[in-house]
């Protein structure tokens, strides 16, 4: 029995760079301790973090599966285990367990469609991994078009990737927008979902959201007005989680688990659940 | 089936526990309790324990890995051990029906191993009850408190203590214990039925006897999330989680670090959907209210487990939360209160 595998029980995990993204997240890399990547993932699935005696938390894998040598997590700093991975250094170790969660259907419902990716804000996080997924196979994907906003400029995530390496993809599209006007900002000003809107998407396409609570459920009330239907449109959840296997109960919603059954839903599918998030 | 006397259930005790380690209900000054049996502690008399049977396999708290920190580096110390062989005595037919709910959730992949350490190195040996009580409601959930699950099934009369072992386990425990027990004849066969008939007399006779939950089960959400008598039902609930602490099913947990001073020790603990922690996040707080965490207890007990595990319900009708909670609110009133006509 003890020498079974228990899902429970993380390995090391070494922080081996960390990007200043925002005033409020930042980006960790992550390897084992022989310089390798902990474990393979889908797009869209997570990994639980913990800090020994601080505690362990979920966060969704930001890295795509196509990088092959390491993770990383873009963490927004918000609580007690956030507090702590925003103040270490570089050579800090960490535990990490997973892959946790279902993941986006990358290579089923969405291969072969055009995309639509929406986030907001530190909801941009689970989204870089299927966007870069879709990227890595620029060929089995159509047009992919992003929207993606923030509070402002400073507040955009991955702001240097998305302009050096996203935006001048062929095929790609991407708009950006911030809550406010700023000085130093000549693009789109005003909150996602109005911005969904104005740009009109066809609806001949798969739309995933990500971002607060208030952003996804006025975007798909947008993408409603415009002609999508929910079983076009993906999402993904959070909740507060302790085991991320289905087990601990914090996350239940309805007869789901947002750990296992999750994080990634169908926006038809969402509303099968008891409407409580 | 093998029987024993009932005045040499000592020497019973005694031969079991010479191979393994067993545990059985005691009289305690805070009521029967589950304890290690040693020469001279007596089988307890009460219908049932205090606390529920699910401790032996999902305990209150425990150690599930150690680490070890120095400077920027970290060890992971595997703390699990080897589970010894040990055999429940007396378990009630809801408390082992409890097991299989638990083994829903445990067992089910990904396996969680501490909780299948204890399972699989536990043998239980139920006992069939004669005097149920008036919370006793196991019949509504289709459990026979007169023919309980188990690797053998005991019964007890004034005089005799039938063992019938139901599983591979239980025979070989029964084999072992051959030199102290006689086989069964006929008339054994219907002192047993007799009293099983008994026990099915009484079982029909108790308050909740006609208690149904066939209203309830798998995919009913829309049926009864929104129902308003939540509100009143929920009104008085203290949040205190008692029912959860003393339910055989419900299986939540926390896990949370303990620095020692000298290392860091991962603990798992029951925890409760009863408290608002529950589910705060540093995002925000889902279930706002008391209504919202007193409505998950019930409808993951009487539609969500069930939608998920072929329309088994998550409770067993021990009736401890009837007896524990203190401004006596339970499952057994938000079935009659939600349950319609068939529960009036």
């Amino acid at each position: 029995m003890t020498d079974m595998k228990e899902p429970l029980i993380p390995v090391v995990g070494v922080v081996t760079d960390i990007r200043i993204d925002t005033p409020d997240v930042k980006t960790f890399r992550v390897v084992t301790p022989e310089g390798k990547k902990a474990f393979a993932h889908k797009p869209g699935q997570c990994a639980m973090l913990s800090v020994p005696g601080v505690g362990e938390a979920m966060f969704s894998i930001t890295s795509s599966p196509t990088n092959e040598e390491y993770m990383e997590f873009s963490i927004k700093k918000c609580g007690c285990v956030t507090e702590w991975l925003h103040a270490m250094e570089v050579g800090q170790q960490i535990t990490i367990r997973g892959p946790l969660g279902n993941g986006f259907p990358v290579d089923t419902a969405f291969a072969g469609h055009d995309m639509l990716f929406i986030a907001g804000g530190i909801g941009l996080a689970p989204l870089r991994s299927v966007i870069n997924y879709c990227r890595h196979y620029r060929d089995r994907y159509g047009k992919i078009d992003i929207v993606y906003g923030s509070r402002s400029k400073q507040d955009l995530v991955d702001y240097q990737e998305i302009i050096d390496e996203w935006a001048g993809d062929e095929g790609v599209n991407v708009y950006l927008t911030i809550d406010r006007e700023q000085p130093e900002w000549d693009g789109h000003v005003g909150f996602v979902p109005n911005y969904v809107k104005e740009l009109g998407f066809s609806t001949d396409k798969i739309a995933v959201l990500c971002g607060p609570p208030i952003m996804i459920k006025f975007t798909l009330a947008g993408l409603m007005e415009l002609g999508f239907d929910k079983t076009q449109v993906y999402t993904t959840m959070e909740l507060r989680m302790k085991c991320g296997i289905g087990k601990c109960g914090r996350c239940n919603i309805g007869s789901k688990y947002v750990c296992k059954d999750g994080p990634v839903f169908r926006c038809d599918q969402l509303d099968e659940l008891p409407d409580e998030y | 089936m093998r029987k024993i006397a009932v005045s040499r259930i000592q020497e019973l005790f005694a031969a079991i526990a010479a191979g393994q380690t067993l545990y059985l209900p005691v009289d305690t000054k805070a009521g029967a309790k589950f304890e290690q049996w040693e020469s001279g502690k007596q089988l307890s008399s009460a219908l049932n324990t205090v606390r529920s049977a699910k401790d032996f396999f999902f305990p209150q708290t425990e150690n599930l890995m150690d680490f070890r920190v120095e400077g920027k580096k970290i060890e992971i110390i595997d703390t699990r051990r080897e589970s010894e062989d040990f055999v429940l005595f007396g378990v009630r037919a809801c408390d082992v029906r409890s097991f299989t709910v638990l083994d829903r959730v445990f067992l089910a992949e990904p396996v969680d191993t501490y909780y299948k350490n204890r399972r699989e190195h536990g043998l239980i040996m139920s006992m069939s009850c004669t005097r149920p009580a008036e919370t006793c409601f196991c019949g509504t959930f289709g459990i026979d408190a007169a023919e309980p699950e188990g690797d053998v099934v005991c019964h007890m009369t004034a005089d005799t203590l039938y063992l019938d072992a139901k599983t591979e386990k239980g025979s070989a425990l029964l084999e072992g214990l051959s030199a102290l027990t006689e086989d069964c004849a006929a008339e054994d066969e219907a002192a047993v039925e007799r009293h099983r008939e008994l026990s099915h007399e009484r079982l029909s006779k108790l308050p909740l006897a006609s208690l149904s939950a066939d209203r309830f089960g798998a995919d009913k959400t829309d049926e009864f999330f929104n129902d308003p008598a939540w509100k009143s039902l929920s009104e008085a609930c203290l949040g205190c989680g008692t029912c959860t602490f003393v339910c055989p099913t419900c299986q939540c947990y926390d896990i949370q670090d303990f620095d020692t001073g000298h290392g860091v020790k991962r603990f798992r603990c029951w925890d409760s959907c009863m408290y608002s922690d529950f589910t705060k996040m540093s995002a925000g707080q889902p279930r706002l209210t008391q209504l919202e965490r007193f409505r998950q207890r019930f409808m993951h007990k009487l539609v969500y487990y069930p939608t998920n595990n072929d329309g088994l319900f998550s409770c067993v009708g021990c009736g401890r939360c009837l007896s524990k909670c203190p401004i006596q609110m339970n499952i057994v009133k938000v079935m009659k209160q939600l349950g319609g006509k068939q529960n009036d």
